[in-house]
């Protein structure tokens, strides 16, 4: 039997003004289990928190029940007074005579007889409560980075600096992302690679950060504090530790017909290949699906004329297992597949091409060494159509395009436009746009910048249809302004296709137990106030797998997930909440009902050995509750069909002792 | 409320992140409603369990009302979902036994939706006055 | 914004199936039309008019009688709007307004003959019976 003290505030007159303070500790008195019920102006001043310790010593109270104020208030104050005086704070319960009680009713009469009733739910209640403890677990102090683009750069030196450990893990063979194949960057219209560079060259001499590079995490286990992560690490067939980077082989390569995925395809690259000069790591990488040696055993010219010794055939997959305590999916963004817009002729004219795309031809590393020049036939083009929401904005066609607004496209458009105006005068450029949305720092001025300086037009319409005549690209558009349809005789036509995430999202999300939207963007934990968590805790969002973005709000939320896994990694062990689900092993039948309903994976199953009355041993599958990762919702105390399944501080017993002292 | 002598005995559950903030927000701007509400705070409204409810109406409550976050703003992700299936299929449930409808409801509440919190405890209650007191599922061993 | 022709507008957007508010104004579908220089309304037009209840000058128009149904708009439009299919209903409101009531019910069984496809009846009867 709980020994109850029941402490009654006046809260001044809030509370005293319209519940009889004095009756309600007298109606309390005779309740089961109360040894003392007293009343005093101040509960939460520390004159009543005194008088709360004092009556603790004195009377061995083993609960508290505190009729005062909203538990949103002061719970936490009256659990460490409890917990000073000694006895476990989770023995504390509040019924809430104020915000619920005085405040919204005006008679003495009917507040004090409410007042009464709670006070007797909660005293129900607390006889009910079991002393909690929060579990601990160790954190290793180790970060993972997933995606090694600009957003997994940044998130990855703001941990590092903070002094913890940091491993990207980098499918491509350099880190750098979708950042190191643009060309400049709005508003500001400075280089990228100027910018992105010297980040890159932080990250690979940081004595803090690891890179996995042509690698891929391939399972994940664990929560909070204690991910185990399996890295696969693809044959390169390079030893990474010995080459210098010094790109002799990729010149002496006999096979030159590769298309270069850095530049989109538009030029080739050979087999055994550096994607940029800038990579990091530097080194170079065989790419087996084309390398004479790996396919048929006869050239081994890299490895004549590598100096260094670093060429190795006989290279395998390494698989490394390591732990972690946070985790930061950076899984970046990939354009939309134009293959199916059939009417913009992407797949019939060369001179039809991305945004992207764009970025390479105008870029001074791409193909054409930042000549703006047509594909098709290397000439300078003279009339250029951009077509703005390729793909975005879809309703309709969702095995064709996106129905969210890519945000990007169009400022890059505006950048684009304006450049191409800037270096090549001569030019003619047509942005066709159904809406021009600017918001960010400086972002309509530029675009303003575009239309008033640069002289690009801007014409309100969609372009309808592109038809590849001769060495021309027939646009038919309208032009809704002025109520027209057009015909523009373009020579290059540019393609701002809406972006998506990468594909790598989905399974990832799989092993992280982390939830998806049904674009594949990662949920987060609160779309107003945690922005960059996970629901699953310990993971971590950064970058455009959560969304559309461009690179300052990219840069911005990877600094705020580091933040968040530099304040996990700083403590040493984790205090879970207490108030978790438990499930009674006796009664479970495995029947999985609560892992379906879990929103964290927070359930899992194990089969446990139960000696049976006649000595024999029976093994059953039951469900076992990781109080590190549940967050005490209860959704599975409700789904459990056995009643096995139950949640501390929230017991249905508990809540059952209160629904009948309600109805009483 | 009174109708005839008649006070009606209201469970509200409200789930801890909104709801009943919500109801503290009604408390802080002093909006009233009926005495006859009595909150029991529970994490999130998907730990409402049917049985619950039964056991409120067995025990001689007149209307039981179950707040929980928007659809999409749970604090758990998910669990108000399972509230809305859960309670729609046990309140169809009820009705068939003989509990009508306005007894029972499931309400969502934001933090900062004091004024609906109590605009809702006074529609509910009025309903449930008019209802008259509930019979059907009293267990009458329960009675003093 | 007071609509002009309330019950008709219904009508034709009953008709059509489409919904008109789903418009983002992108004007894809004028841009993709290939009868667009023969309108005096184009596509793009007969949407927000249909929506805005403006049915009359559409129904006195010839760019009724100009839209091929090539549905180029219907395949084209990004929000899934469908304007060719708005236009025929609109048509089918010009045809029933000029009470051309020609079929009905009762004529069929003389009309049925072997070669008459039975579809053909159907889109008779849809057109013109009210």
């Amino acid at each position: 039997m709980q020994r109850i003290g029941v402490f009654v505030c006046w809260c001044g007159s809030n509370i005293a003004g319209t519940v009889d303070v004095q009756a309600v500790s007298e109606a309390l008195k005779n309740e089961p289990g109360v040894v003392l019920s007293t009343n005093y102006q101040y509960m939460c001043s520390q004159a009543g928190q005194d008088m709360i310790k004092a009556a603790i010593a004195e009377h061995k109270l083993t609960g508290i029940v505190i009729c005062s104020c909203s538990p949103r208030m002061h719970e936490a104050t009256f659990r460490k007074t409890a917990a000073a005086a000694g006895i476990n704070p989770y023995m504390v319960e509040i019924a809430n005579i104020r915000e619920q009680c005085s405040w919204v009713h005006k008679e003495m009469e009917i507040g004090t007889e409410k007042a009464i009733i709670l006070g007797k739910a909660a005293i129900a209640k607390v006889n009910l409560n079991t002393p909690l403890t929060p579990g601990e677990s160790p954190v290793t102090k180790r970060a993972l980075v997933i995606g090694g683009g600009i957003a997994g750069i940044q998130t990855a030196l703001d941990i590092a600096d903070a002094g913890f450990e940091v491993d990207i893990v980098e499918k491509k063979p350099t880190i750098g992302g979708k950042m190191a194949q643009l060309d400049k960057t709005f508003p500001t219209l400075d280089c990228a690679a100027c910018i992105l560079t010297p980040k890159m060259v932080d990250v690979g001499q940081h004595e803090k950060i690891r890179i996995f590079s042509y690698s891929e995490v391939t399972a994940l286990e664990g929560f909070v504090g204690n991910f185990t992560a399996t890295i696969t690490k693809k044959a390169r067939f390079v030893k990474e530790d010995v080459c210098t980077g010094c790109g002799l082989c990729t010149e002496k390569c006999p096979q030159k017909k590769v298309p270069n995925e850095f530049n989109l395809g538009m030029d080739n690259r050979r087999a055994i290949y550096i994607p940029f000069a800038q990579a990091v790591p530097k080194v170079a990488t065989i790419d087996p699906d084309h390398c004479t040696m790996l396919k048929t055993g006869k050239c081994g010219l890299c490895a004549k004329v590598c100096t260094a010794g670093a060429i190795d055939y006989t290279q395998k997959d390494e698989v490394i297992k390591e732990k972690y305590g946070a985790i930061v999916v950076a899984t970046g963004y990939e354009p939309i597949s134009m293959e199916k817009f059939d009417e913009f002729a992407y797949n019939q004219s060369k001179d039809v091409i991305t945004s992207l795309e764009f970025e390479r031809l105008t870029n001074a590393a791409g193909p054409t060494a930042g000549k703006l020049l047509r594909p098709s036939d290397g000439k300078h083009p003279h009339k250029i159509v951009f077509v703005q929401c390729v793909g975005s904005r879809c309703e309709n066609c969702a095995e064709k395009g996106k129905e969210y607004c890519s945000k990007i496209c169009c400022m890059y458009t505006a950048k684009h436009a304006m450049l191409t105006r800037d270096k090549y005068p001569d030019t003619e450029v047509y942005v066709f746009y159904i809406d021009v949305r600017t918001p960010g720092k400086n972002f309509d001025e530029f675009y303003r910048r575009a239309v008033e300086e640069y002289g690009v037009h801007y014409i309100k319409g969609m372009v309808g249809k592109v038809t590849p005549e001769g060495d021309k690209l027939m646009v038919q558009a309208s032009d809704l302004l002025a109520d027209k349809q057009l015909h523009i005789d373009a020579d290059l036509v540019v393609l701002a296709a809406a972006i998506e995430p990468d594909k790598s999202a989905r399974p990832l999300a799989t092993m992280l137990t982390a939830s998806m939207d049904t674009n594949d963007f990662f949920t987060e934990a609160h779309p107003k106030l945690r922005p960059v968590e996970s629901p699953t805790a310990g993971v971590y969002l950064s970058g455009t797998c959560q969304g559309p973005k461009d690179i300052p709000e990219t840069v911005s939320q990877a600094g705020a997930a580091a933040a968040k896994v530099i304040g996990l990694l700083a403590k040493d062990k984790l205090t879970g909440n207490p108030c978790v689900a438990h499930s009674d092993e006796l009664m479970c039948n495995g029947c999985s009902s609560c892992e379906r309903v879990c929103p964290y994976g927070a359930i899992t199953y194990t089969d446990k050995e139960f000696r049976m009355p006649n000595r024999t041993t029976l093994i059953r599958r039951v469900a076992s509750v990781n109080e590190a990762v549940c967050q005490g919702c209860g959704a599975c105390t409700v789904a459990c069909p056995s009643g096995a399944m139950d949640l501390k501080g929230f017991a249905s017993e508990q809540i059952i002792a209160e629904v009948d002292a309600v109805c009483k | 409320m009174q109708v005839n002598g008649f006070k009606p005995k209201i469970v509200a559950f409200c789930c801890n992140w909104c709801s009943y903030a919500g109801a503290d927000l009604a408390g802080n701007n002093r909006l009233n409603y009926p005495a006859d509400v009595k909150i029991i705070r529970v994490p999130c409204s998907c730990r409402v369990n049917p049985m619950f409810v039964l056991r409120a109406f067995q025990r001689g409550a007149d209307g039981v009302i179950i707040c929980g976050c928007h659809p999409g703003d749970c604090h758990y992700t998910s669990g108000n979902y399972y509230t809305r299936r859960r309670m729609s299929l046990l309140f169809s449930m009820l009705d068939y036994l003989g509990i009508e409808r306005d007894r029972t409801r499931v309400e969502w509440v934001s933090a900062a939706e004091g004024a609906k919190f109590a605009a809702t405890m006074n529609d509910f209650v009025e309903k449930v006055t008019a209802l008259g007191e509930n019979k059907r599922l009293e267990d009458l061993r329960c009675k003093r | 914004m007071e609509k002009t022709n309330e019950a008709l507008c219904k009508e034709i957007i009953w008709n059509s199936g489409v919904n008109p508010r789903k418009c983002m104004r992108c004007g894809k579908c004028s841009g993709t039309c290939p009868a667009y220089d023969e309108m005096e309304y184009h596509p793009h037009e007969f949407v927000f008019m249909v929506e805005n209840g403006d049915i009359e000058p559409l129904l006195n128009s010839k760019s009724l009688y100009r839209c091929l149904t090539c549905f180029a708009c219907v395949d084209r439009c990004p929000r899934g709007v469908e304007p060719a299919k708005l236009v025929e209903a609109v048509r089918l409101a010009a045809v029933r307004q000029q009470g051309a009531n020609h079929l009905k019910p009762d004529d069929i069984p003389a009309l049925l003959n072997e070669d008459l496809p039975q579809q053909a009846i159907v889109s008779a009867l849809r057109k013109y019976n009210k």
